[in-house]
């Protein structure tokens, strides 16, 4: 039954599965460094929603998932504050956020 | 199996609703040339992941969720957007035609390979539960078991703030 779809494990690993090929998708797809940041959130986002799934159907103790996707977040607001001053620094330096223009050592 | 006309048939409509707007979301952020169009596509995202955690027993989590995320790195994204994005002089469009296709296989057989070994393993559940995953036991675990990890996160986050305002800072006075 569709509408009992939320209590269910497999329908939340389903979700952040397509949430981490999208992140996966936006990662390759992109070729500015701000897209690139947005597709990294998705797959955290992805990983964080498998940890609390698994969290809330199979762990013994269900505060493990929850401080781990604390932890998560916390590490996912520090890495974008420093992939965005780096994104800033770079803008300065090249005037582009653009993969292919900031090549310089391909040599 | 529930009814539409129940507490529990309601729910299911609403947790329909807060898929649709995860995966909308998540198409949106990754899809659209715009770089302001895929932030708030995130954001839209990050609201329906909140959702989510809703359902999963953790009104907690759903919160800080808003407010790291929606409230906090979402806006970050835009004001670097502001600061630094060439904007209408970037040329139009993204990868070449084989490029995207060839990045759309590879997130689909992800995708498909972690849902089908998701759905398919039997996952076997916990004998007993210690104890029911309350705000309340989730300050206590914090501040005991995971009172170390604790620390280090903050000591990491104050790395990350001086480290951000150290680049973003450099460099400044000559440009």
């Amino acid at each position: 039954m569709i509408l009992d779809l939320y209590n269910n494990l497999e329908t939340y690993l389903v979700i952040a599965a397509l949430l981490f090929g999208l992140g996966i998708f936006g990662m390759l797809n992109r070729r500015s460094l701000i897209g690139m940041l947005i597709a990294a959130e998705l797959l955290l986002g992805g990983a964080s929603l498998n940890f609390m799934a698994f969290n809330r159907f199979l762990a013994p103790d269900p505060t493990t998932g929850q401080i781990f996707t604390l932890f998560i977040m916390g590490i996912a607001a520090a890495e974008a504050a420093i992939a965005l001053s780096i994104i800033i620094a770079v803008y300065r330096n090249f005037k582009s956020i653009d993969t292919e223009d900031i090549a310089e050592l391909q040599g | 199996m529930s009814s539409l006309v129940s507490v529990e048939g309601l729910a299911g409509v609403v947790f329909l609703v807060v898929v649709a707007v995860t995966l909308i979301g998540g198409v949106i952020a990754t899809s659209s040339t715009r770089l302001p169009r895929a932030v708030s596509g995130l954001a839209l995202c990050l609201i329906g992941i909140a959702g989510l955690y809703y359902f999963l027993n953790s009104p907690f989590l759903a919160a800080m969720e808003m407010l790291i995320y929606v409230g906090a790195v979402c806006v970050t994204i835009v004001f670097a957007i502001m600061l630094a994005d060439p904007g209408a002089d970037k040329k139009p469009g993204g990868m070449t035609a084989v490029g995207t296709a060839g990045s759309l296989g590879v997130g689909a057989l992800f995708a498909w390979g972690l849902a089908a070994l998701g759905t398919t393993t039997m996952w076997p559940a916990a004998a007993v539960k210690v104890n029911d995953g309350s705000v309340k036991a989730v300050g206590h675990a914090l501040l005991t078991t995971y009172s170390f990890v604790f620390e280090l996160i903050s000591v990491v986050l104050l790395l990350a703030i001086i480290g951000a305002l150290a680049l973003a800072r450099s460099g400044r006075d000559k440009a």
